[in-house]
């Protein structure tokens, strides 16, 4: 176990968000948070490297351990959290600068200097997010310049150059077209040996085809989490069964 | 009436009054040309530019507005170097950093600024700040550079910090949210990705301001001096373009060479501001496919 939710509640002013929610997440494992619009798995995502410290207004009750700490005590630095807990968003939102400064963004901000170094990363981090030989020959180009598809394999190997131990994926295909989709989950079930994935979906299928582990989301609380196989063969929950089934959502 | 008969109305009506403006504007400039070109059948363009002496009214008289040049540009680059770190700190403070309710008083408190009328501005530099500047330093005069420059760069602030103020908010929220979830600080995220991703957009507004305070009349007649001589500090008095235009206009003689000596300095503004405008544009423009926040 990596990283723990422990009876998290959040609240964005006066409306609860989560209501008690306590899972573990595996190490080294892709883990799949499902569910209908509005269900709090996004808001589960982006409490695990604390991203929803950026907006006003918000509370969190509860723990999450990463490595048995606890990430929303006093004296821990959401800085140093977001470096070990990489994120990669809906959107592809590369930077617009070209696609080496995009790898090096992170790398430069710990402080790697030595360009040998850098060049070592920018290549292994491309290489990882299945993106090197497309781009090899235009790192010094603006990453704008890239397909939707490509933007987001460049954003994977932006969040990767930072050496995380945990990569966050908020719907990381839903701006996709399919050919793009396809390429991501390889990409993902090849990034599983190294790191915990833990990935929002609202394609059912791309759950079952990912991950190993489901938890499923209604009205911000945990209804069941299990093995992505029981989930979608003998969920123990009828809700579970009605949304999977696409009754609901 | 049908609804197409309507629309054909309406459709050439705004392309009637567009047109009009457009005109207007040009006949101004054909003017502004008409009545300046002539001063050339009296002098060169090169001793009208770069002649030291502007005795207008001597006999014979001397139309060389290089003193005017210079004073214009550097009251201008003066204000600049002024308003600019203030204008930009101010916008990156209001667009990133204060919270809710000092941001909605700041920006109104700018805003206000921006409307005091620049006569207001003249007045305070006259009678406040002009004598407390020659006691302080001992200076024959407070009507001098430094105290145009001061005044125009209140001028320039707020301009400076609105336009820049917009170009910060139009970055986009998922470039900062990259920029966190990639572990950089708050500054870090300000410095390398906001600013960058709105240089584009702080230029111009840079450029703008400059040309705000380049084009300004009423606080450089005020506050400048007056002097049409080529400073030696930056406490010497100075005749700044628009200044000479308006304190002269008056007592030109119609159709004299003193009258298009000054509307071929209003000719020389005119390109100055135009060229600024032209700058501002094209970098607006230039960043624009890269996906950056511009105006």
């Amino acid at each position: 176990m990596i990283v723990r939710a422990r009876n998290v509640d959040f609240y964005y002013g006066a409306f609860r968000a989560l209501t008690d929610v306590t899972l573990d997440f595996e190490k080294r494992r892709v883990t799949a948070l499902i569910g209908p619009s509005g269900c709090g798995k996004s808001t589960l995502l982006r409490l695990l490297n604390r991203m929803n410290d950026l907006i006003d207004g918000t509370r969190v009750e509860g723990e999450i351990l990463f490595e048995g700490r606890n990430i929303y005590a006093p004296e821990v630095d959401p800085v140093e959290i977001r470096q070990r807990i990489g994120m990669v968003f809906q959107k592809p939102n590369p930077f617009p600068k070209s696609i080496f400064d995009n790898i090096t963004f992170a790398p430069k901000l710990s402080g790697i200097r030595d360009r040998g170094e850098i060049e070592t990363l920018v290549e292994g981090s491309l290489r990882q997010a299945v993106l090197w030989d497309e781009v090899k020959d235009i790192l010094g180009k603006s990453a704008m310049n890239l397909s939707g598809g490509q933007q987001q394999r460049l954003c994977i190997a932006r969040a990767l150059a930072m050496k995380p131990d945990v990569l966050l994926m908020d719907e990381p295909t839903s701006a996709l077209d399919p050919i793009s989709t396809a390429k991501i989950e390889e990409l993902i079930d090849s990034l599983k040996k190294r790191y915990t994935i833990i990935i929002v979906t609202h394609n059912m299928q791309q759950a079952a085809r990912v991950s190993e582990y489901t938890g499923f989301f209604y009205l911000g609380k945990l209804i069941e989490f299990n093995a992505t196989e029981k989930i979608f063969t003998n969920p123990a929950m009828k809700q579970t069964e009605d949304y999977i089934t696409g009754r609901f959502g | 009436m049908t609804s197409k008969a309507r629309e054909i109305i309406i459709k050439n009506l705004f392309a009637l009054l567009a047109f009009i403006s457009v005109l207007l504007l040009g006949l101004i400039v054909l003017f502004l040309f008409r009545e300046g070109l002539p001063i050339f059948k009296q002098i060169s363009m090169a001793q009208f530019l770069f002649g030291s002496a502007w005795y207008p009214t001597y006999d014979p008289p001397e139309y060389g507005i290089w003193s005017l040049i210079v004073g214009s540009v550097i009251v201008t680059v003066l204000s600049c170097l002024i308003a600019v770190p203030f204008g930009l700190l101010s916008a990156i403070y209001i667009s990133e950093i204060a919270p809710a309710g000092i941001k909605e008083i700041l920006k109104s408190v700018i805003e206000l600024l921006a409307g005091l009328p620049s006569v207001v501005l003249g007045f305070f530099g006259m009678v406040i700040l002009a004598p407390w500047m020659q006691e302080t330093f001992d200076l024959p005069t407070g009507l001098n550079i430094v105290n145009a420059s001061l005044m125009l760069a209140v001028m320039a602030i707020p301009t400076i910090s609105s336009i820049s103020e917009d170009a910060l908010y139009a970055v986009s929220r998922d470039f900062k949210e990259a920029s966190y979830a990639l572990g950089a600080t708050k500054y870090e995220t300000i410095v390398k990705v906001v600013i960058p991703a709105a240089l584009s957009g702080i230029s111009t507004a840079v450029i703008l301001g400059m040309s705000r305070a380049i084009g300004e009349t009423m606080v450089v007649l005020m506050v400048a001096g007056g002097s049409a001589a080529i400073p030696r500090g930056i406490f010497d008095s100075v005749r700044p373009m628009p200044a000479s235009i308006a304190a002269e206009m008056g007592e030109a003689a119609f159709g004299s060479g003193h009258y298009h000596a000054l509307f071929a300095t209003g000719i020389v503004l005119f390109i100055i501001t135009l060229a600024f405008n032209l700058i501002a544009d094209h970098i607006s423009n230039r960043f624009k496919e890269e996906g950056s926040g511009t105006l």
